[in-house]
């Protein structure tokens, strides 16, 4: 049996067209893909995401045990401050990547994607029991009783405000929520129950994150289609979740990163804080950055009228196999065929010659540089 | 959303439709199928003069999201392929039934023809 978000009838409603994505039926698309993808692009679209998971770590060991833990320095979080890390495992492969949002000066708020939920889970708590700050620390895996939706587009920061009304009332301070700066949270109350307003997103686009009790989901799906009425908002499968995060690049789980893919390879090395100390993966990712790694993801671009690459698809170079697509799907932004892909580090150079082979036939493309769309 | 089941046509249970004109087939997927699918965005058409059997695999369409196998509803041989459409793979969304057509088959066996679904049957199993 499928899991089911608290905005399944609500996609019934709108006509949604229904999927399985990581043990979720979530919508895939409502009008089509490429439709909803522009509108995110020169608009307003409301995501659900309420199928990825929250937890909450708690308590005077929370800063040191998620440095232990994490790949980035949570200490570079001011309150009302996020950041992008990774999970590794001790070979530096990745557990998950995730957001983790410093919403009080001893308690954190961590997004972890749907499909690796039970299995983050376990790892946090098993990191708890075998760590010195045990005893600080609180842990909740909040997951069912909180839902999220991602309101992104260039045109969100106009009606926001009319959703979250007044200044914060924690985590980052702010006069209202558009006054929010890229990677902060602030909170909000909404009919009594507390809000957390982020900055953030997985378009490339300027947007908003809003985490709240699975109870009011619906209720602020809802008033957000209206408050975005004349801003020409749509609600957004997943469909153009993929599209959209692909043209920036930014990673999937189960697509550019695993747990035998490393941030390193994966081009993530930034989110990687050497220098704070030890941490779960450290010796091996940094050994990758010093030694070099055999695999690195890139970027590219089809060169020629093909069909689309798709994940699982042959990387050739020079007439030989060099890798596989991990990601791959046609641009509506561009109006061509773009992906990305794990090859050796002389081939993941932009500029690169390289063939995508579909169906037995290959096809020229190039590597370029990420992002592969930037907005004009 | 109500598709079009036009009613000179035949149907496969997998979206194709067939428009029969003497003892050629023209070949091309449903107005369901193309909502189902939206965005057509590439359409690889078999090559001309090769044989082909009814529910052989001999077409490729992709959306954004996905690729889908076309099956050709009967057996003979590849006469013609609408090159229109290869050009310009949208014509699969707007005009399903006429400039965003397949190919054309020449029959070998021309009593297949009876074996496929009606336009009723068709409605009936799309829920038209």
């Amino acid at each position: 049996m499928l899991k089911r978000t608290p905005l399944f009838a609500a996609h019934q409603k709108l006509d949604g067209k229904l999927i399985e994505f990581g043990g979720w039926e979530m919508p895939v698309q409502y009008s089509s893909i490429v439709d909803e993808h522009l509108c995110v692009r020169r608009a307003a679209g409301i995501f659900d995401i309420c199928h990825m998971g929250e937890v909450l770590v708690t308590g005077r060991g929370a800063e040191g045990l998620l440095n232990e833990t994490l790949t980035n320095d949570v200490r570079k979080l001011a309150v009302g401050d996020g950041q992008y890390s990774q999970m590794c495992t001790e070979n530096g492969g990745t557990v998950d990547d995730l957001y983790v949002y410093r919403i009080a000066p001893m308690e954190y708020l961590l997004i972890i994607n749907a499909s690796r939920i039970d299995i983050d889970v376990a790892w946090l708590q098993e990191r708890i029991c075998g760590s010195p700050h045990r005893s600080g620390v609180i842990f909740e895996d909040a997951s069912a009783r909180l839902g999220a939706v991602a309101i992104q587009g260039p045109r969100v920061a106009s009606f926001i405000d009319l959703l979250f009304a007044g200044p914060s009332l924690a985590g980052a301070a702010a006069d209202r929520a558009s006054s929010l700066k890229k990677n902060q949270i602030g909170a909000w109350d909404r009919a009594g129950q507390r809000i957390w307003v982020a900055r953030t997103g997985y378009t490339g686009e300027d947007g908003f994150e809003v985490v709240a009790p699975a109870s009011i989901i619906e209720d602020i799906w809802t008033s957000t289609l209206a408050a975005g009425h004349s801003a020409c908002i749509q609600p957004i499968g997943l469909g153009a979740r993929d599209t959209l995060r692909t043209e920036v690049c930014y990673p999937l789980y189960g697509h550019e990163l695993d747990e035998n893919t490393s941030p390193i390879e994966a081009g993530l090395g930034y989110f990687v804080s050497f220098d704070k100390g030890d941490f779960v993966g450290r010796t091996a990712l940094l050994d990758q950055k010093t030694n070099g790694v055999k695999k690195k993801s890139a970027a590219f671009k089809m060169a020629e009228k093909s069909a689309p690459p798709r994940p699982g698809y042959a990387i050739f170079a020079g007439g030989e196999k060099v890798g596989d697509v991990v990601s791959g799907t046609q641009s509506p932004s561009l109006s061509a065929g773009i992906g990305m892909g794990y090859v050796p580090p002389a081939i993941a150079v932009p500029g690169t010659k390289i063939e995508i082979e579909v169906r037995g036939r290959r096809f020229a493309a190039e590597i370029v540089k990420k992002p592969i769309y930037r907005k004009a | 959303m109500s598709s079009q089941v036009p009613a000179d046509l035949r149907y496969t249970k997998s979206h194709e439709w067939v428009r029969i004109a003497g003892d050629a087939a023209t070949v091309g997927i449903t107005d369901h199928a193309q909502h189902e699918l939206t965005d057509v965005v590439f359409v690889e058409l078999p090559a001309i003069g090769r044989k082909v059997k009814a529910g052989e695999a001999v077409a490729v369409v992709e959306s954004v999201k996905t690729a889908s196998d076309i099956y050709s509803p009967v057996s003979g041989e590849i006469i013609a392929v609408n090159d229109a459409v290869v050009q310009d793979p949208a014509l699969t969304n707007s005009a399903p039934y006429a400039a965003g057509h397949f190919f054309q088959v020449r029959l070998s066996a021309p009593a297949e023809v009876d074996s496929l679904l009606t336009p009723a049957d068709y409605a009936k199993q799309i829920g038209a």
